[in-house]
Order: structure tokens, then sequence, then C-alpha cells
């Protein structure tokens, strides 16, 4: 029988994704047996030139983790797709942007400005303000670094992708339920996330009973007993709106679920969901306490709600800094190195 | 395949034709829309002509959607639909819009309006070709019904059913049934003996073989819906086994342990710690109330049950869950009394001679504390002049805004009473004299005439404190008389005040028992003030006198009657249609968060602990979207109100902002457009 071809690729994110990768511990043996690795930079040697003479469609199975934000990201989006037949948003950077994707409610200039500026480590270093440029000349000629887009993308907002696989990184269970599905030919129908069709809950132990909360606490304020559900104790669990599938890993080290598996089947905007949730079960009549409420137990509401997935929810970005049309502009293809 | 879709924009006369161009609306969206294969407009589509032009097209030219642009939902969504399911086409895939109330009727420009019409037809379009036929449901009632409440209405909607051969519970929260009108001594305006025409009723429905009757017990828990309700009664423990009970009542006259009554005597009298609360109580059996009974306080005493011929005494009783099935609840509990210590001016609980309106009632009642003599609170002096304050926490912006509507008229009553025993002279202290109903003018007219004191202003002070020398000793009543047009101060011995009739102080979590909401007041809201009086928002929960607002015993034994007939009606039908626009719950979506377990107003969602998903209970539910909306893991669906139909909708509005003039069809699949495009801009 002839072997799979995979290739792993790492765009927008921290990296987590490609070492989850390796917690599927001894299996990692059988994906070698099944698959030839035909890319996959962080742990082979390969060059993008070969991708690029490969056959379009040739590669039967490519993970891609991480977010669009350069137009070298955005070139490799491109060229993977064209040369995979299943293309997999790997993990919650390419499924939904995750924390490089709260960078959108800033833009290049305010993220340039932290980094190269303000930043504490850079700024006595760097007193002529230089910040990286597209083409800069040398005298050897001209060197180019891939352009630095305003607003961070899904990999579905640049490429088709047919699954997803959820999670920051995704669990090793998942990923080899994934790469089994792959292997056997039993792939759920495209555009599907590859986990439970229902939200954390399902999974988590606590008691719970009907949800009225009088007081949001912040997850240092208080010790939650361990018995009963979070939310119902003040903290804002996410895990009434996140989809499930990692076992309920938080709740059951008395943390909150944060969210990283992104929304159920159908849903279009993950905040939206959560936010209209949890107003419904604020146990006051009046107004202004709700207010007070909301306000003292939640002092930073993109953060506690778009998490992970304020780069693919209805609103994508500030517009208080504006998005210029960077993200449009044409990809300037790595191949054009002068 | 495409749906074909008729359009039709009714004139409505010229209601709508008037501000509309309805040709160019219909002429519009036949050219405009896609799938539209009919466009007409017709000058009254609700006529059987209207009709027949829509039922006609469905069979000639294949209809498969129908939009009809007129007037309110409200009037005429019951005909067109009806139009439709007579021409074979199932009636949810007609679509009403309002383009009368909420076009024509609000506009003043021709133009405009036109447009928003318009707008209003291709969002109608763009979302009937999503909806899905529906099936109406059907379930079985149950003949038997609750009657909450043994007061007059209670009573009266007991007896209606009863007597025609329905099985009825009668839950009372006292020892006995009878309600309020058991403790007046007369009633207005005819001044029959309350207990005469009362107590007749009482041992009917006592001995009534169709009645099963637990006093002493409240509701404890309600679920299921119209036509299948399942109740949990709790009986409150007696001590007195009701089946040995013979009503002898000799362990009350034994009974060594005397108690105030604040309950049947309004605190002007006395009973025992075993009692029934008055002597034509029904049932007889009396209770212990363990918290007075020196048995129950301090280990000593049963000599009640050394007494007790029959050995019916039982100290170990304990409260009792008795579940019960029926097909409908009528509510009938009635009021309480406003708590005259909120006026700290008028002096109630301060000054020993300012009563209560109860208290008055029940110091004229011959089987009362005094035995029908009107005195001071020593017991013993007759007053000399008598106030009757009227409004006492009625018409009050700082307590209940409403009219109490009963008290103007037993403000006379009492005078007529106080004419009639005492030599007293007797002054009303009025607003506005309220007698509107039949012979109450002409009571107010004899009390004119018998030399009853009307002063029309309201009360600032009751006082003790003289400043003239033949204001001492006295009550002083100062008031503005509007009339006069000066300050009054008026010396008498005793003053009555006409409290309010509040709601009961547990309305609301009955209400929320049984799925009823209540008015802002506090009273229990009718399905519709005007039309549907006895009806709630709940189907198969009626309500009927007090508890629904103040009211006079004609019309409490009124809507006693009325709620009767409409559960005999239901009972008649045998089964009730459900409504098949409802919340439904993916199972295998539904993770157990119970995020939606206490948010609906109908109460029609339950949660399965073994399964550890919630369930929305079909015949419950009302459709109202409040869960659909909250449930995090997107496991409710509205029928008739998807996502996908909802979206279709807001992009018909929206056509002209569409690029090329078409309602583009709705993102199914719920891709976004790329982020640089504004809507519009593509
Ligand atoms: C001073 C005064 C004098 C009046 N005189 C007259 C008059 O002369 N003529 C006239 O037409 N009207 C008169 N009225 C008005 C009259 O009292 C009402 O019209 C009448 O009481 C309404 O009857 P009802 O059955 O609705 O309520 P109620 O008489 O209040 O009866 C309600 C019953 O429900 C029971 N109940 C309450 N809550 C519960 C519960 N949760 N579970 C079980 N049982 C419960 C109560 O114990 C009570 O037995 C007078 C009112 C006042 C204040
Ligand atoms: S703790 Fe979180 S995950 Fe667990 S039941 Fe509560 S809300 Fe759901
Ligand atoms: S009935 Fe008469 S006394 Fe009672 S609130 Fe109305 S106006 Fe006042
Ligand atoms: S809110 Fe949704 S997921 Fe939560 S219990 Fe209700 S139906 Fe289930
Ligand atoms: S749609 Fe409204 S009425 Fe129906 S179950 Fe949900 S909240 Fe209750």
């Amino acid at each position: 029988m002839s072997k799979g071809k995979l290739a792993l690729y790492w765009a927008a994110s921290c990296g987590g994704c490609e070492i989850a990768v390796l917690g599927i511990d001894e299996h990692i043996l059988d994906v070698a047996k099944a698959f030839d690795i035909v890319f996959w930079p962080c742990a082979t040697d390969g060059k993008v030139r070969d991708v690029e003479k490969m056959p379009d469609g040739s590669i039967d199975l490519c993970l891609f983790n991480g977010g669009i934000r350069t137009s070298e990201q955005e070139y490799m989006a491109q060229l993977m797709r064209r040369k995979s037949k299943v293309l997999v948003a790997f993990g919650s950077c390419a499924h939904e942007g995750c924390i490089p994707g709260l960078a959108n409610l800033y833009n290049r200039k305010a993220i340039f400005d932290t980094v190269y500026k303000e930043g504490s480590t850079t700024f006595p270093e760097n007193p002529q303000d230089h910040r990286p440029q597209p083409i800069t000349d040398v005298p050897e000629g001209k060197l180019s670094l891939p352009l630095f887009y305003d607003t961070l993308k899904t990999l579905d907002q640049t490429v088709e992708v047919d699954y997803y696989l959820p999670g920051c990184p995704p669990e090793a269970k998942n990923i080899w339920a994934a790469l089994v599905a792959v292997l056997e030919g039993k792939l759920p129908p495209k555009g599907s996330v590859i986990g439970l069709h229902t939200t954390v809950c399902d999974e988590c132990p606590r008691k719970r009973s009907e949800k009225k909360i009088k007081k949001f606490y912040r997850t240092w304020e208080i010790i939650p007993d361990e018995e009963n559900c979070l939310l119902e104790q003040g903290l804002v669990c996410c895990g009434i709106a996140t989809r499930a599938g990692c076992g309920a890993l938080c709740p059951q080290v008395n943390s909150p679920c944060i969210g990283c598996h992104g929304p159920n089947d159908g849903v279009e905007d993950y905040g939206a969901r959560l936010m209209s949730a949890l107003a419904s079960v604020i146990d006051s009549q009046d107004p202004e306490e709700i207010q007070r409420i909301i306000a003292e137990g939640i002092p930073d509401p993109v953060g506690t709600f778009y998490r992970f997935s304020l780069a693919a929810s209805y609103l994508r970005r500030s517009k208080a800094f504006g998005g210029d049309g960077a993200a449009a502009a044409q990809p300037t293809p790595l191949a054009a190195k002068a | 395949m495409a749906e074909r879709v008729g359009i039709y924009v009714c004139h409505c006369g010229s209601n709508i034709a008037g501000m509309i161009d309805v040709e160019e609306v219909a002429r519009w969206a036949g050219q405009s829309i896609k799938d539209v294969v009919v466009s007409r407009d017709y000058k009254f589509m609700c006529s059987s002509l209207g009709q027949k032009l829509i039922e006609d097209d469905i069979r000639e030219q294949g209809l498969t959607r129908v939009v009809v642009a007129a007037c309110s939902p409200h009037l005429h969504e019951k005909t067109f639909r009806r139009a439709c399911q007579n021409a074979g086409l199932n009636q949810y895939l007609c679509q009403m819009t309002n383009i009368r109330e909420h076009v024509s009727w609000v506009s003043t420009d021709r133009q405009k309006a036109t447009e928003k019409a318009k707008a209003l037809v291709a969002a109608a379009a763009e979302r009937v070709k999503h909806q899905r036929p529906l099936e109406q449901g059907f379930v079985k009632v149950n003949p038997a019904t609750l009657v909450i409440g043994g007061g007059i209405a209670g009573l009266q909607a007991t007896l209606e059913l009863a007597d025609a051969g329905y099985p009825v519970y009668l839950v009372e929260r006292e020892p006995s049934i009878g309600g309020h009108m058991a403790q007046f001594d007369k009633t207005f305006p005819t001044l029959d003996c309350s207990a005469c025409i009362l107590t007749p009723k009482m041992s009917e429905v006592g001995q009534h073989e169709n009645v099963k009757m637990f006093t002493y017990a409240e509701v404890e828990e309600v679920s299921g819906s119209v036509g299948c309700f399942k109740v949990k009664i709790r009986q409150k423990a007696r001590h007195v086994i009701f089946e040995k009970c013979t009503g002898c009542g000799i362990c009350v006259e034994k009974c060594p342990r005397k108690v105030v009554d604040n309950v049947f005597e309004a605190g002007m009298g006395y009973r025992k710690a075993i009692y029934t609360p008055f002597p034509q109580a029904v049932p007889r059996t009396p209770v212990i109330d363990t918290a007075n009974c020196t048995w129950f306080t301090r280990g000593k005493c049963q000599v009640c049950s050394k007494v007790c011929p029959t050995q019916a005494i039982d100290y170990d009783q304990k409260d009792e869950i008795i579940q019960i099935e029926v097909g409908n609840i009528i509510v009938a509990t009635g009021w309480k009394l406003f708590d005259c210590t909120r006026i700290p001016q008028y002096g109630y609980g301060r000054l020993a001679n300012v009563f209560t309106n109860m208290e008055f009632e029940r110091m004229c009642n011959a089987a009362g504390p005094t035995g029908g003599k009107i005195v001071l609170r020593d017991g013993k002096t007759e007053p000399r002049r008598i106030a009757i304050i009227h409004c006492v926490g009625s018409r009050d912006v700082r307590h209940n805004q409403y009219c109490s509507a009963v008290c103007c008229m037993a403000a006379l009553k009492f005078g007529h009473l106080v004419l009639e025993k005492t030599k007293a002279e007797v002054y009303s202290f009025y607003i506005d004299m309220r007698t509107p109903m039949k012979d109450y003018e002409e009571f107010y007219q004899r009390l004119l005439e018998e030399g009853m004191h009307f002063v029309r202003g309201k009360v600032a002070e009751v006082t003790d404190a003289a400043r003239l020398p033949d204001e001492q000793g006295s009550l002083i009543v100062q008031v503005e008389d509007t009339l006069l047009g000066t300050q009054r101060r008026i010396p008498v011995d005793m003053v009555v005040l006409m409290a309010a009739l509040e709601p009961q102080a547990d309305a609301k979590e009955l209400g929320l028992k049984l799925g009823i909401s209540c008015s802002m007041a506090g009273w229990y809201t009718e399905r519709h003030p005007k039309l549907d009086p006895v009806a709630t928002m709940t189907d198969g929960v009626f309500v009927a006198g007090a508890c629904q607002g103040p009211k006079d015993i004609p019309a409490s034994v009124a809507q006693g009657a009325a709620a009767a007939a409409r559960v005999a009606g239901m009972i008649t039908a045998g089964k009730v249609t459900i409504e098949p626009i409802i919340a439904s719950i993916d199972e295998q979506k539904c993770s157990g968060c119970r995020i939606c377990n206490n948010l609906c107003p109908y109460n029609a969602i339950e949660y399965d602990e073994e399964k550890g998903v919630s369930r929305v209970v079909a015949a419950m539910c009302k459709g109202c979207g409040t869960c659909v909306s909250a449930c995090p893991a997107n496991a409710i669906t509205g029928a008739h109100f998807s996502n996908e139909q909802i979206a279709a909708e807001l992009e018909g509005i929206l056509w002209d902002a569409i690029a090329d003039g078409r309602p583009a069809s709705a993102a199914p699949d719920g891709s976004k457009a790329p982020q640089s495009t504004p809507v519009g801009a593509a």
C-alpha cells in the first residue's frame, strides 16, 4: 500500500500546535508508518520551492496552524491549499484567530508602536524608531520582508478549508482521531469541525442547578468549591458556549473554561452567544444593578467573550483603529524576492 | 427547485391605498423579487373575493408560497392561512406583512411609504421561501378542574362545573371555605345578610358528589400543560383526623388556650388553639394552631384528645403531599387588606379608636366579637361621632394608584349600619364617590336622605392633639373641604379607614407556579382586558374574582361562572390544538448547562436530571423565542423563526442596499462576506 503524503505548516501562532502533534506519543510512529511527511518546516528540512514543484493536489493532508497576518502567510496558505487534497485548520489560530486575533483591536501602526517604540524591551535600544520595511535597500541589493497586515484573518477567510480541528492547542486524542478518520476515509461532511456537537458542560462533572448570578468574580478573587458549577459560583465559565471535546479539562482543575474550542455547530458569533446566555441569567430586574454587576465583574468584555474568536466574529476588528486595505492588497509572493 | 411565490397587496379601501401606491408595489414585486410568479393588488384582500384570488392562484398557478401585504396579522392572519389551507397549501407557508399599521397609517410621505412597503414585501417574500410546512398538534383535555381559592368566585366556579357533572378539586388555604364574604354582616347595596346567601353555597360545595375539597391546603407545584396538568397539593397537618371528626366542637369548647384571631376576626376577637374559623365553617373539622397550642409549645395539656368522643385528634399528623391531574385550572385567590400602619398620619395602631374596614365589618356582624354592637375599643362606649375615611392606600401614588372599587359602597353600607344601630353622627370623607353599578347610585341617594354627612376632601391627618376646648378627648380629622374651600377640623370618637384591596402576598409566587403574570400593581393579567377577561396567556389557566383586580361580589360571581363556562367549553371540545410555532431542543447539542431553565415565561422548559438535558414541553411553549436566543450551545430552534428565515427577512428588507437590486438569498452555510466589503459595495 502506498503511503499518504502529510504536510504541516505554522503561520501566525505560538507554535504550541506543533508541539501538540507530538502529544500523540507513540502514535507518532503509526503516523510515520502511514504517511510520508513531505513538508514540516518546524521538524524536518524542506523548502518552499520543493512544495511549489509538487503537482497540485498531491498532498493528501495538510495540518495548517496559525492565522494569516502577513503576505508570506497568505501565500503559504494559498500554496498549501493548492497542493493539498484535504486542508485542515489546525488549532484555534487557524480556526478563529485566537490570541493573535485580539490584535484586531488595533492596526499595524499601533502594533508596531507597541513593539518597536513603547515596548519596554525595545524602546531604549531603538532611539531612531526603526520599523520593519517591506523593501530595504542595502549595498548588496534589495532586501524584502513580508508585508504585515492591519488585520489578522482566519485560514478560512483566506482560502477554502475542509475541516477544523479546534483547541488551543488541539488535544492529542482528537488529533489522533482526526488522523485515523483520514486514514480510514471516514471523514465527516466537508466544512465540519472535528469534535463533539455539544458544549463543554456536557463533559463537565460539576453539579448544576438553575442559574442565577448576582455577582461575577475574577479567578483570583475566590477559590471556588470543587463540586458545583463554576458559573453558578460567579466565575465566567465559557463552558456553556464552547464546543466539547476537550473533556472539560479546565473546570476539572477548578479553573473556568476560557473557550478555546470555539462555538458549537451553527453558531455564527461565539461571543454574542456567550453574552446573550450570560445576560439571561443575571439575577436582577434593575437596569442599574445589572450594569453594575457587569461592569464590576467583567472589566474586559472583548478579552472575556472573544478571547479566541475576535477575528472570526461578525465584527472582526476594531473600527476605531481602522483597517486599511493591507489585508486586501495583492500578496507578495515569496518567489518575487529581488 | 425554486419556490413559486404569489404576492397580494391590499388597498384596504383607502386605508392603505390612500398613502401607498399599491399598484406600484405589486408591479415592482412581480418584476424585481426572485421566484415571484404572481403579484396582484386588490381592494379588500380579506373579502371572500380576495381570498378566492389566492385560492385560485394556488390551484392554477401552482403557488408554493403566499405573501399578503395588508393589515396586522392579529386581524387576518387566520383568514389568509385558512384560504391557503383550503387550496391545499400548508397554512404556515403563508406570510403576512403589515403595511397598514406599520406604514400607511403612520406615514405622511406617499413616496417614502411606498418604498417602505416594497422593503416589507421583499422581506416577507425572502422569508417565506425558507418557511417550512408545519402541522398543528392536539392534546386530550382531562375533564377534572382545579379551583384555587374558596372565596365566592371560587365557589361559584366550583358549583357551575360540579353541577354540570364535571369533577372539581377545590384548594383553600384557610381551614374553611368562604373567603372574605364570610366575614361580612350585610352586603351592599341590597343589605342582604352575607352569611344567609353565602353559607348555602358553602354547604352545597362541601357535600357535592363531584367536588373534592382540600381546605388548610396549598398548591405546591404545577407541571404539565393545558389538558393535562399535574398538580401537587400540600395538605397541611390539621392534627385532627378528617374521617373520624364529626364536627361536634367539644374540643374547641374545652381547649383552655385562647388566641387573638387575626384572620377571621381581623384581630377583634379570640379563638381557641384548636378551632374552626366560624360556626358555619365548611368543613366543620377543626385544626390545631401548633404555634399556640400548649401541647405543641410546652408539652402539656392534650385536653382535646381527652374529650374527643371519636379519638380524632392526632398530634403526630404530618403535612401530606397529594398528587392530582386536571385539564384546567381556575385561580380565584382574591385579595388581602392594605396595611394601614403604612399611613402613620391616620394613626392606625397608635390611636386606639382608629379601626380598619374589616375590623368594622366584624364589629357590625351579629356573630362577631361585639355581638354586632358598634362600640369603641374599650368594648362598651357607644361612639357619638364616627368618621369614615375613603381611599386609604388606594388612588394614592405612594401606595396604590388604582381605585379599590368597592370601598365607597362599603363606606355607605357602614354609614347605613351606624345610623340604623346607633344614634351617632357619621361622616364620610371622600375624594370622589364611586357608585357606578346597578342600584349603587340609588344607595348613595338613600344615605344622603338618611342623614350621613359627606365631606369632599382627602384627609390630611387624624390626631388626638386637641387645639380647641371641644376637641378635648376626641380624635380630630383634619381635612380640606374642597367643596367649601376651607380647612376643617372635625372631632369624632371613632375613625374607620377604608383600606385598599391589595393582591395576595403570594400572588406572584403562585403566578410563577402557574405560568401566569401579574400587572404592575400585582393583579393577575388576563389575556385581553376587554375581549378575554378570564383567560390568561397560559392556556388552560383562568382567573376569576378579585385576584384579577378589585371588584364586588356580583362581578366576582360573574367571573367565577364565566371561567367555569370557558373550562366546560374546553372539556366538551375534548381536545385542544397546539400551535406548532414552538421551540425544540436538540438533545445531541444540549449540554445540560441549565442556562435556559428559568428563563421561560411560561415554565415550558424542564430539566431531565437523568439524561442531563433540558426539554421543551410542546403544549406549554408559546414560541416566544427567549430560550432560543439564550442557549449558548445553539441547541434550541424556534420553529418558524429559524436563523435562516430571519437572515433572509433581513436581506429582503435591505434589498436596495444589495448590489443588483435583487435580494440575494441568505447565505445558509454562514459564510461571511469578505471583511473589506461594506454592505452594498459588492
Ligand atoms: C370592607 C369591605 C366590605 C365589602 N363589602 C362588600 C359588599 O357588601 N358587597 C360586595 O359585593 N362586595 C363587598 N366587598 C368586596 C368583596 O370582598 C369581594 O368582592 C370578594 O371578596 C371577592 O371574592 P373572591 O372570591 O374573589 O376573593 P376572596 O373573598 O378574597 O376569597 C379568596 C379565597 O382564596 C383563598 N386563597 C388565597 N390565596 C390562596 C392560595 N394561595 N391557595 C389557596 N387558597 C387561597 C383565601 O383564603 C380566600 O378564601 C367588600 C370588601 C371590603 C374590603
Ligand atoms: S463549570 Fe463551566 S463547564 Fe462546568 S457545568 Fe459549569 S459552566 Fe459548564
Ligand atoms: S371605591 Fe371609593 S374609597 Fe375605594 S378606592 Fe375607589 S374611590 Fe376610594
Ligand atoms: S441552554 Fe441550551 S445547552 Fe443549556 S440546557 Fe438549555 S438547551 Fe441545553
Ligand atoms: S420559546 Fe419561549 S415559550 Fe417556548 S420554551 Fe422557549 S422561552 Fe418558553
